[in-house]
């Protein structure tokens, strides 16, 4: 009985959850459109969802690509496959690494920082007193929160992508000995244009999901100091398990 | 753009703000339980009662922060929540509220707190600096503009929040526990600038504190709110001679009483209902 009670507790509590986000998914759609834009307050949200992310999804995809060329490499050589390495590097950082990395480290470093401003925000009545001064929280806090992930995640993931790659030739080329030429020629080689747009597109729902999971986090806040807390840590946690749920649908459905 | 101008006459009939039978509960405890009450152009009620009685709650109920579970609440005659979205933004920008602890945006100087409505509402910035000069110096604080909510006492936290809730110049003032937590001299300090405001800008106001002091000082009636329920009401004077035991029990501060028994048995009725 103890056991159903439980169950049903956490059955409810994901259902409130999950209403919520799309009850947050519908706001924010609604109010993006409507005026007035706060333009300063977009380029500011850009800032620091994008170019504030850069020195980490750098050092990430960087040693990713690095590693990546490594591991392959020495796999290949097994059957001597090492032209291929190029390859397979360029595949799995467009395709997969470098969107799921990117948007982990991205929820990591921004959505605890968006979780935690708003459930800040939340306990001490800043955001009774926006509704009080007849703005919409919604689309002072969420708006530009949401719209600069969707926007900077893809940019980022295109960095990622270039600089995954570069790892993955310095590694294969200067450490290992291949070839530079035909390494770059079958990196290439096999890439196709739809790889590169798949994990653009990828990352840009990324954004959508961990922005908005982290806002939803910080908006409903409860209860003082521990519970921005809690809020961060549930921002982080829910946001990078949704993101790997997602990538798995988004392969699936897309690719 | 003058929004007096819009209610002549005709709204001396309908008062500024009225509530009926307003019930409001949270996760199965009663807060509010049937609350009338109405406050009429330019008057100054105050709503007294011990922490924890959902003061605040109601307090928010009139500006839409809280949706009421059932009951009306009607602002110059219109039924709040039977409009849409937006004419409920419009009908907010008629309230200037203060909050407990100022919740004044700290990622902002106190300059930009006070300009937040202004900007929004897309005034010039010319006019923006001229109007948060005039509220600041409303509320005593001249050399704080530059100056970030965390380097503030709390005194001036409150008052910086007074500025920024009158700076679009609403005709409806509410005060969210303006003086506690506050030492006497900063509350007879914080009573005296909302009596100046009341004289300066002839708003309606509702303040929410249990400071009995300060809701003779600024009130025009008072209210007393139990259970859930407005117990008794009255002009300072009436109320503080009123015989009525539980208005007795408050005005007087007793730790025994009609109030504190009910108090007691909703506590045990609660930890029992927890256990």
């Amino acid at each position: 009985m103890r056991l159903l009670e439980a169950l049903g507790r956490i059955v409810l509590r994901l259902l409130e959850e999950l209403g919520r986000f799309f009850q947050m998914l519908g706001a924010t759609a609604a109010w993006i459109v409507r005026p007035p834009y706060d333009v300063p307050e977009h380029f500011r949200q850009m800032v620091r969802v994008g170019v504030d992310s850069i020195p980490v999804v750098f050092l990430t995809t960087l040693f990713t690509g690095m590693v990546m060329a490594l591991q392959t490499f020495n796999g290949f050589a097994r059957f001597h496959a090492e032209d291929f390495v190029g390859s397979v590097v360029a595949l799995s950082l467009t395709r997969e690494l470098a969107p799921v990395l990117t948007a982990l480290m991205v929820t990591g470093r921004v959505g605890s920082a968006m979780a935690a401003e708003l459930g800040t925000m939340r306990v001490t009545e800043q955001i009774d007193a926006l509704t009080a001064l007849g703005t919409e929280p919604v689309q002072y806090l969420v708006v530009p929160r949401v719209a600069a992930s969707i926007l900077m995640m893809p940019l980022l993931v295109m960095l990622g992508d270039a600089v995954g790659m570069y790892g993955g030739y310095l590694v294969a080329v200067q450490l290992l000995g291949a070839n530079p030429v035909t390494y770059i020629d079958n990196s290439f080689q096999f890439l196709e244009v739809s790889d590169v747009t798949s994990g653009i597109v990828k990352a840009a729902v990324f954004g959508l999901i961990f922005s908005l999971v982290a806002c939803v986090r910080g908006y409903y806040t409860e209860g003082g100091a521990e519970g921005v807390g809690r809020s961060t840590t549930r921002a982080v946690v829910a946001g990078s398990l949704a993101v790997l749920f997602a990538d798995f649908f988004l392969t699936k459905l897309l690719f | 753009m003058s929004r007096r101008a819009e209610t002549p006459g005709a709204a001396v009939a309908v008062p500024k703000i009225r509530i009926e039978d307003l019930r409001k509960s949270f996760g199965g405890k009663v807060v509010l339980d049937g609350i009338d009450l109405s406050v009429a152009e330019g008057e100054s009620l105050v709503v007294v009662g011990s922490s924890g009685t959902g003061k605040s709650v109601l307090l928010k109920h009139l500006i839409g922060l809280v949706r009421p579970d059932s009951g009306k609440v009607y602002v110059d005659g219109q039924d709040f929540w039977a409009l849409s979205d937006a004419e409920r933004t419009v009908v907010r920008r008629k309230f200037g509220m203060s909050f407990q602890e100022g919740a004044l945006f700290d990622s902002m100087s106190v300059f930009d707190n006070v300009a937040f409505p202004l900007r929004r509402s897309g005034r010039p910035p010319e006019e923006v600096r001229r109007r948060v000069r005039e509220c600041l110096d409303m509320v005593h604080l001249p050399h704080v503009e530059q100056k970030r909510p965390s380097e503030l006492s709390g005194g001036m936290r409150r008052r910086v929040g007074f500025a920024r809730a009158i700076a679009h110049q609403p005709q409806i003032l509410l005060f969210d526990e303006p003086n506690t937590g506050l030492d006497p001299i900063m509350t007879d300090v914080i009573d005296e600038v909302i009596l100046e405001l009341k004289e300066r800008l002839d708003p309606t106001i509702v303040t929410i504190t249990h400071h009995m002091e300060s809701a003779r000082k600024i009130g025009d009636r008072i209210a007393l709110l139990h259970g859930g329920r407005i117990l008794y009401e009255a002009p300072p004077d009436e109320f503080l001679d009123s015989s009525d035991p539980a208005v007795r029990q408050f005005v007087e501060g007793r730790a025994e009483g009609p109030l504190t028994v009910e108090f007691e048995r909703e506590s045990t009725a609660m930890a029992s209902r927890e256990a």
